[in-house]
């Protein structure tokens, strides 16, 4: 028999949770409900046991509710977490979603349509119990291609890696055409390829769509996959030179691509040295990176601010963006002249395409 | 006034939630603020902290040889934007919302 769901409602109002409790026990799925009026013993729970939703309130005594978010969010990175809150500011709202809620509720909304509120309690927990797939999940790209053409479908793949976005097209079950910025065929093919995580949706068929890749599926999968066998495992010296001046004349272009003057990453310390593209001076640039994303972090940490999500500076004679990405840090210099409005988008851009 | 603030204080809710800073602040080279438009609720060992922690971004970008003249720093929900003035800085504070925006 399946165990229930565990739900931990928050708030310091005693009167309330039992309102909740009352309100919760008509959930379909029949969770366990808990209850706790202090955050801190409520965060006790939560590492005592495993708990499926946590519900909580912003303003409390001592702890708020923010401040119990943002531990939650680093302590539990897969605990679902709503805002159930009688205050009604915008900027409250925006600082729980910037914490990574999944939903922030008004009290009162919850009174007047508490059968909505449910519905949405209910799709949180996602129950197994009505049966049938939700999605695909632990399947590397290299399957979803494969059940593409085992099923002879017709469809166009888009895949979306951050602010990447690649499209494979398919007519009945054979890869005629991919694509992924700017590249075409099979280049763009084995580029995607190398993609370790993102999403993908289906989109209709294009079968007017000009072929650009002739070689049948599985040759490309088998190329493909040595390639980066080699990469990963150069077995030669001439393959580990071939391999790495591969990755370097890569890298320059998308620099130039995106018309950024240098990027530097730094890896966590001890796990690697910082690399560096454009610039000379990678060292010194590489310890102002880290240390600036700690100080932003650390700040706003202390000022409750939400996540940092990045450092725009302008010098003398340059404009860089500071950001960090898969545990990494990067710093990209950009022109003066640099579209201050696209530099975000740009950089983010930059660094997904460096890191895959 | 006094008496004012201490009745306010003693009737306040505990239970409270620390609202974002708005306004602008001037720090001195020592990190001292000088001035502030930022509301007297908001505590001003906050505003120190943040006056330090831009003060500390200047520091270190000067002893990386890479002297700045403003640095932005986006948080979910608080944009930080300083300039940089002879040592000391001006600060500007803007919570940020989905009405706001989007951050560059």
């Amino acid at each position: 028999m399946e165990t229930p769901h565990k739900i931990l409602i928050l708030d310091d109002d005693a009167d309330w949770l039992e309102l909740c409790r009352e309100t919760f026990s008509r959930l379909p799925s029949k969770p366990e409900i808990r209850t706790i009026t202090s955050s801190s013993r409520a965060l006790g729970m939560l590492e005592s046991e495993p708990f499926r939703l946590l519900i909580c309130d912003l303003k409390m005594p001592r702890m708020d509710g923010l401040q119990v978010l943002s531990v939650v969010r680093r302590r539990f990175p897969g605990l679902r977490t709503i805002v159930l809150s009688g205050l009604e500011d915008e900027e409250f709202r925006s600082r729980a979603y910037a914490l990574g809620v999944d939903l922030f509720w008004l009290k009162s909304d919850m009174q007047q349509n508490s059968k909505m509120f449910l519905d949405c309690i209910e799709s949180l927990l996602g129950r197994d119990s009505d049966g049938g797939f939700r999605g695909i999940q632990s399947k590397g790209l290299m399957d979803i291609i494969q059940m593409e053409c085992l099923s002879r479908s017709s469809t166009v793949l888009r895949i979306t890696r951050g602010p990447l976005i690649a499209k494979l097209w398919f007519q009945e079950g054979e890869l005629f055409d991919a694509e992924v910025e700017g590249a075409r065929g099979e280049a763009a093919f084995r580029r995607i390829l190398a993609w370790k995580s993102g999403s993908f949706e289906n989109l209709p068929a294009e079968p007017g769509r000009e072929r650009t890749i002739i070689k049948p599926i599985n040759a490309l999968l088998l190329e493909s996959a040595q390639d980066m066998d080699e990469n990963a495992n150069p077995a030669t010296e001439t393959q580990f030179f071939a391999a790495s001046h591969r990755e370097t004349t890569w890298k320059l272009s998308l620099l130039a691509r995106e018309g950024a003057e240098f990027v530097i990453s730094v890896p966590p310390e001890g796990l690697g040295e910082p690399e560096a593209f454009g610039t000379q001076a990678n060292d010194h640039l590489a310890a102002w990176t880290s240390k600036s994303l700690e100080i932003a972090r650390r700040l706003g940490e202390k000022i409750e601010a939400g996540p940092l999500s990045h450092l725009v500076a302008n010098g003398m004679e340059k404009q860089l963006t500071v950001l960090s990405h898969n545990k990494k840090a990067f710093l990209v210099g950009w022109t003066l002249d640099a579209d201050t409005n696209q530099l975000l988008e740009q950089t983010k851009k930059l660094v997904a395409s460096w890191d895959s | 006034m006094g008496f004012l603030k201490k009745i306010t204080r003693l009737f306040r809710s505990r239970a409270a939630i620390q609202q974002l800073p708005v306004g602008s602040v001037t720090v001195d080279r020592d990190g001292r603020i000088i001035t502030s438009t930022v509301s007297s609720t908001y505590p001003v060992e906050l505003l120190g902290e943040i006056g330090r922690g831009v003060l500390a971004l200047f520091r270190e970008a000067r002893s990386a040889q890479l002297p700045l003249t403003e640095v932005s720093v986006h948080f979910g929900s608080l944009l930080v934007t300083a300039r940089e003035l002879r040592g000391g800085t001006i600060i500007f504070l803007q919570p940020q919302s989905s009405l706001s925006q989007p951050p560059t």
